[in-house]
């Protein structure tokens, strides 16, 4: 079995960034991804971008090869198309890779494992045809597949990213359907000033909204009761609109409601989560260095809160050092120096989260949907019947596997767990924190016995 | 709707017995999007039609049967003469 100093398990920004920082110090460093190439998911496919498709996705993505290209000139073991199932207590790391399981063992860990798209549980989300914001992206940046004749619903700043995204591959989305309220913008107005130091950011953003603009698509301001109609699949998209119903045929339905970290990994480790109220999820707690309750466990980028890929890439450095500090591979002094610019620059960029939070933070109708709208994909339950456990004595989120098996489907509560914790605290009356979320148990990915048995038969 | 911005390396492979083409970057899940099939399983409770969500390896959507092993279409890069089928769902 292999061993190292370090074992970086996400290579998105953060993860990436935490490798080549904890390279330059002389650490023997593992980086594990899922993906098949680098990059994350701000950076998802670079390596095989062409020209076109540089120019659909913009700067901000082809920034990413100043984080890609050191990958190639450093001495770290990097294995991709490795999906990590199971981190032990004795830092052992389970991964497989086409179906072969291996194991590795790490003096710490920096799980960098970034975010999920928040669910957007509205009535009709399960049909064909309905997909996130960012999966229409994925096609992009994976397969050049540019989604024509959309209708973009929901709000935040990923949806006009990628709406901008679509214009500039020529099938501009058909309509925005917006679930932002005029209220959001006065909420938002008294951290503006925090913002402001990364002027340059909301300078951008405000350059996404007028190309929307200029591009002459219909924009639904303040949208509300998104309906997904169709029997077998996608055909309308139906919503409330300053007093009236509006419907727009489509089969063509992204949705988004901004990211939430993806805490698979932190919670299989029983570590210490806690609520956010501003951004409405769970994340680990962790301190100034990224370590969390478990002291040879770190956590760097979205998967420890959202703070954007430019804070995910200060992070990944942050914990790094933090790491190695604790590892004794350099001094206190070395950590303190080393992390000084990138403390900057996470400040900055809380500064504009806040704002951004406030901006666009959850609708209602996410929070608490309507009884009849599925919450469980994998196992089709609704919140009338989560509802209906609540009357039953149900108070808790794994008591809702045994109640009606929410949650025990194969996603293993990616995307329910969120919404199952809010209607929860809501119809009990009890915090979020009091509520909790799933237990989680390793392996946190379907593996098969064929996999379980090529571990032991590797004789590590 | 898909478009696509290039055509590069063709491959194909089947899915229950059709033939599907594809390109390098597509994923089995891209490459059924690309030929216009979305929905790819039945759920398991109500028996309604599911097709790929999150294009991430999140929400299990979008399940398919290759070898006898049900996986991620999303997550498995599409090869040549891969025989791709519909899941069973009484095993997953
Ligand atoms: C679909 C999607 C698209 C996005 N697009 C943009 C965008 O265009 N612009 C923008 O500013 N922000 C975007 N974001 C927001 C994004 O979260 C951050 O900007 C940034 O990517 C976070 O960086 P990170 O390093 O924390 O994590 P990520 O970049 O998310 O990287 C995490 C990596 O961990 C890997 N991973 C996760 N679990 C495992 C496991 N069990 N085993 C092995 N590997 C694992 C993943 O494959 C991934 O590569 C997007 C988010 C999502 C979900
Ligand atoms: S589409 Fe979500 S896991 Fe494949």
């Amino acid at each position: 079995m292999k061993t190292y100093d370090l074992a970086i398990i996400g290579a998105g920004p953060a993860g990436m960034t935490a490798t080549t920082a904890a390279c330059a110090q002389g650490a023997s460093v593992c980086l594990l991804d899922e993906q098949q190439t680098p990059g994350g998911q701000i950076y998802r496919s670079l390596n095989h971008c062409d020209e076109q498709r540089g120019a659909i996705l913009g700067e901000d993505y082809l920034y990413g090869k100043t984080l890609i290209d050191p990958l190639s000139t450093i001495d770290a073991d990097q294995t991709f198309g490795a999906t990590v199932w199971r981190i032990d207590e004795n830092g052992h790391i389970y991964f497989s890779t086409h179906g072969q399981a291996h194991r590795i063992q790490a003096r710490h860990i920096i799980i960098a494992t970034g975010a999920l798209e928040r669910a957007s549980p509205v009535p009709g989300w399960t049909l064909p045809g309905v997909m996130t914001v960012g999966a229409a992206q994925i096609l992009i940046k994976s397969s050049g597949l540019i989604t024509e004749g959309a209708v973009l619903a929901g709000t935040g700043p990923l949806l006009y990213t990628v709406a901008v995204q679509l214009i500039s591959a020529g099938s501009p989305p058909t309509a925005i359907v917006d679930t932002q309220q005029p209220a959001n913008y006065v909420t938002a107005a008294k951290y503006l000033p925090s913002a402001l130091a990364r002027a340059a950011t909301l300078k951008k953003g405000l350059g996404y909204l007028a190309k929307i603009r200029s591009a002459g698509i219909p924009f639904y301001r303040a949208a509300g009761d998104l309906t997904i109609e169709g029997s077998t699949a996608a055909q309308a998209l139906s919503f409330s609109h300053k007093g009236h119903t509006v419907r727009l045929q489509t089969d063509n339905v992204l949705l988004h409601q901004g990211v939430i970290p993806n805490t698979q990994l932190t919670r299989s480790l029983r570590l210490k989560h806690e609520w956010n109220r501003a951004q409405r999820c769970f994340h680990p707690q962790t301190s100034d260095w990224g370590i969390s309750s478990q002291s040879n466990i770190s956590i760097a980028g979205d998967g420890g809160g959202i703070g954007g890929a430019i804070a995910a890439q200060a992070e990944g450095h942050v914990a790094a050092l933090g790491a190695l500090q604790s590892l004794s591979l350099i001094t206190t002094e070395q950590r303190d120096a080393g992390a000084q610019p990138h403390r900057q620059t996470l400040k900055k960029e809380a500064g504009l989260r806040r704002f951004l939070d406030a901006l666009y933070p959850v609708p209602e109708e996410v929070m608490r949907p309507s009884d009849h709208t599925i919450i469980c994909r994998c196992e089709d339950v609704t919140a009338g019947e989560i509802r209906s456990f609540v009357k039953a004595g149900c108070t808790g989120p794994n008591q809702t596997k045994a109640f009606g098996r929410c949650g025990m489907g194969p996603c293993q509560g990616r995307y329910c767990g969120t919404t199952v914790t809010e209607i929860l605290a809501a119809e009990n009356k009890l915090s979020h924190d009091a509520v909790g979320a799933y237990r989680v148990r390793a392996p946190i990915k379907p593996i098969t016995l064929g996999e379980l048995a090529s571990l032991t038969g590797t004789g590590d | 709707m898909l478009k696509r911005t290039s055509n590069n390396n063709p491959v194909s492979f089947t899915f229950e017995g059709e033939t599907i083409p594809a390109q390098s970057g597509d994923s089995v899940a891209s490459a059924m999007l690309a030929h216009g099939t979305q929905a790819l399983r039945v759920s398991t409770r109500r028996k309604a039609q599911r097709g790929p969500y999150c294009m991430m390896g999140a929400c299990y959507e979008c399940l398919v049967e290759i070898d006898g092993k049900t996986v991620q279409s999303c997550m498995t890069t599409a090869t040549d003469g891969l025989q791709v089928s519909r899941v069973n769902h009484e095993d997953v």
